[in-house]
């Protein structure tokens, strides 16, 4: 299956060198290793717009090694990693040692994304052109969201000028200042503080504003509030050039769902009300939302174990996207399977523009192998990742990853 | 997981009408004449307190060494928690030393019913952040009860900082499983409108005299200003505006009692006149504080 082409069919792809060199029904094996994936969803290579490797500087969470090994091991063939690293990747120097690093150890391949602003302090532009000349595919301040309007205006204009998309975590930091999960009625009784929906909302509604001003392309990462998705609805019908994109955790749990007191159910933007878990299934069913996107943040356990309100935010996320997004959004119905694979394969290369998400005869072999019906659990001890920080151990789920070609080269397979 | 005491919520009213029976039986304890039980003899409980408190550490170590437990308090300065040391290994090797129970105060919420997750010791929640005080709740309960001849049918005004109060949401849980009715009064940003929510029997106000019309008990809160992150009121107007004066007594009937779970801050959300009145059982409280936790720590610890 293939959005880009909308190609809905049982073929055989034949894979040599590295490129896709045929697509059509019994092609001739001979002289091919093959992969029998006889029905399963051959789809190309997925890509996660959004993950943390934590390399450099937090080595001790995750490595560009592991991190690439867990994506791998998720059905991705791609990612793109949020410069939150130390030092923080707001240099070419950065961006190349990344790239360089991820060539020689990560069995994916990786595009960095580049910081917004120096140290990602939200005062003084990176360097935004260098970076993108090192290869960075965007721009993003993740999990420092750029506070200063101002400041904000301009790298979207620097931005547009380099041709890079601008990814926003938004969160007004006055208004979620202290809080720990979502505010609302389970936060009040378990006695957390809150980071209220309009944290989201008021930042969301300020970088559309701003987009319309500059006409950059901006990109809203892991959008979770109801009236953030409106305001992207209204945006795309004023024809301006935002996306967004959405984490499978958002569209499967409610702060209802969350064990009390386990941090593993804490992250940022927290898990919101069951109506905002709606807006967001219901963003991706009506094209609101076009990307799924893991944000996948490893934290270690010692990090992990402690007070909630003391705890990191994030939790791991590249290993389970494919089960959760059958589960919530296919086999309920809400979007088929190939609108699914759209959503991690075309939709986040149109954005960042990878060369990516595409099974085309002549082109590079990335490709997504799994399945739909067959019943497996998560079991976190084999997780790839370093990090074991997930509220989804011991799911079962029905359908997953099978198998993840990277330029033709089987670089994970079920055991 | 150790059956301690962790919080009001998931109790049933037959649970907390059982330490309220019991603690009853113990209220005649505190006089002269007492003599020391040995229904605890050769237990030990370790008081772990990563908050300040002077009432609630020593009433749970009188109550403690009334039933003849041996206790040792430690206080989170001085031990190895300042010493960077993480609160689930400190826990676990008190853990490895064999109390037959922790009472725990932790500034954060959860902390208690985090670690009782991992620990098979008994953990009686001695206050855990914004979240539940259920000792209180229950001294509370039964100091109304000394006063009233049930809980059911009670208006209770609650009135101050609610957001950041544990002692608000364990009052609400108890109150409410009883059929009382709670009023909970605030300036606006320490009173959210989820607390409405919280359980059944609870109406919101933001004025003062409103909450206190018709009220059986009023339980005055103080201002937790080591919980505000900010200012989200003027202080200077606080008392003008929350504190109980005997202007609002007057409003009352003679015989609703005015409560406080201490410590109280005279001019600010209580007048002196008010304190100590006729109508204040703050005294009561702390008196009644000792036989609730002696029953909690006979059913936590015992058998």
């Amino acid at each position: 299956m293939d959005p880009a082409t909308g190609h809905d069919a049982v073929a055989d792809v034949a894979v040599e060198n590295g490129r896709i060199v045929a697509i059509g029904p019994d092609l001739d094996a001979t002289g091919f290793e093959v992969f029998d994936a006889t029905g399963m969803i051959v789809a190309p290579g997925f890509i996660d717009m959004h993950v943390h490797l934590r390399e450099p500087g937090f080595e001790h969470s995750e490595t560009i090694e592991t991190g690439g090994r867990a994506a791998a091991a998720g059905g991705f063939t791609s990612v793109c990693c949020m410069p939150n690293t130390n030092p923080v990747n707001d240099s070419a120097v950065v961006t190349t040692y990344i790239i360089e690093r991820a060539r020689r150890l990560s069995p994916v391949s990786v595009f960095p994304i580049g910081a917004i602003t120096k140290g990602s302090l939200g005062e003084e532009l990176a360097s935004i052109g260098a970076m993108k000349q090192a290869g960075i595919v965007a721009i993003s301040d993740d999990g420092r969201p750029v506070m200063n309007a101002r400041v904000m205006r301009r790298a979207m204009e620097s931005a547009k000028a380099f041709g890079l998309p601008v990814i926003n975590h938004c969160e007004d930091l006055n208004l979620s200042a202290g809080g720990d999960m979502h505010e609302g009625f389970e936060s009040v009784r378990m006695g957390l503080r809150g980071i209220p929906a309009c944290s989201e909302d008021v930042m969301v509604a300020r970088d559309i504003l701003l987009a319309e001003v500059t006409g950059a392309k901006y990109h809203v990462a892991h959008i979770s509030a109801r009236h953030s998705v409106e305001m992207v609805r209204y945006a795309k019908a004023r024809g301006l050039n935002v996306t967004t994109e959405v984490c499978p955790h958002h569209f499967t749990l409610a702060d209802s769902d969350i064990l009390p007191f386990d941090s593993n159910y804490k992250m940022k933007p927290p898990l919101r009300s069951c109506f905002d878990v709606e807006a967001v299934t219901e963003g991706l069913a009506s094209g609101a939302i076009e990307v799924i996107a893991t944000d996948h943040a490893p934290h270690p356990g010692s990090e992990k174990m402690q007070e909630f309100e003391r705890c990191p935010f994030g939790i791991t996320g590249l290993e389970t996207a494919i089960g959760l997004s059958l589960e919530q959004l296919v086999h309920k119905g809400r979007v088929s399977l190939m609108r699914m694979i759209e959503m991690f394969t075309v939709n986040p290369d149109r954005i960042l523009t990878l060369g990516k998400g595409r099974l085309t005869v002549g082109g590079e072999a990335d490709i997504t192998i799994f399945d739909t019906d067959r019943k497996w659990t998560f079991d976190l001890n084999k997780s790839q990742s370093k990090s074991r920080n997930t509220p989804f151990h011991g799911r079962e789920f029905l359908g997953g990853q099978v198998a993840s070609i990277v330029a033709g080269k089987i670089v994970w397979q079920l055991g | 997981m150790g059956t301690g005491l962790l919080g009001i919520e998931g109790l049933d009213r037959s649970e907390i009408e059982a330490y309220l029976n019991r603690a009853k039986t113990f209220q005649s304890h505190g006089g002269s004449d007492f003599k020391k039980l040995d229904t605890l003899r050769g237990k030990m409980l370790v008081n772990l307190f990563f908050e300040n408190s002077t009432r609630t550490r020593t009433s749970f170590e009188i109550a403690a060494k009334r039933l003849g437990a041996d206790t040792i308090s430690i206080a989170s300065s001085g031990s190895s928690v300042s010493k960077g040391e993480s609160l689930v290994d400190t826990l676990n090797t008190l853990a490895a030393m064999r109390p037959h129970a922790i009472v725990m105060r932790h500034a954060a919420s959860g902390a208690p019913h985090f670690l009782a997750r991992y620990l098979d010791t008994p953990i009686i929640n001695a206050g855990d952040g914004m979240h539940e005080h259920p000792t209180q709740a229950l001294l509370d309960a039964l100091t109304i009860l000394d006063h009233k001849p049930a809980l059911e049918g009670l208006r209770v005004a609650i009135i101050g900082d609610i957001i950041h109060s544990r002692v608000a949401r364990s009052n609400v849980h108890l109150l409410s499983k009883f059929g009382a009715q709670t009023v909970l009064c605030g300036p606006a940003p320490m009173l959210p409108q989820d607390m409405g929510k919280l359980a059944a029997g609870v109406i919101l106000t933001n004025d003062i005299r409103e909450a206190i019309d018709g009220a059986d008990v009023i339980m005055m809160l103080r201002v937790q200003l080591e919980r505000q992150h900010e200012t989200p009121f003027p202080p200077g107007d606080y008392f003008r505006f929350y504190g109980l004066r005997p202007e609002h007594l007057a409003l009352t009937r003679p015989d609703t009692i005015v409560m406080h779970p201490g410590p109280i801050n005279r001019g600010r959300e209580i007048s002196s006149e008010v304190a100590d009145s006729q109508r204040s059982v703050i005294l009561n409280q702390v008196e009644n504080g000792v036989a609730v936790r002696m029953a909690v720590l006979e059913k936590v610890m015992g058998a």
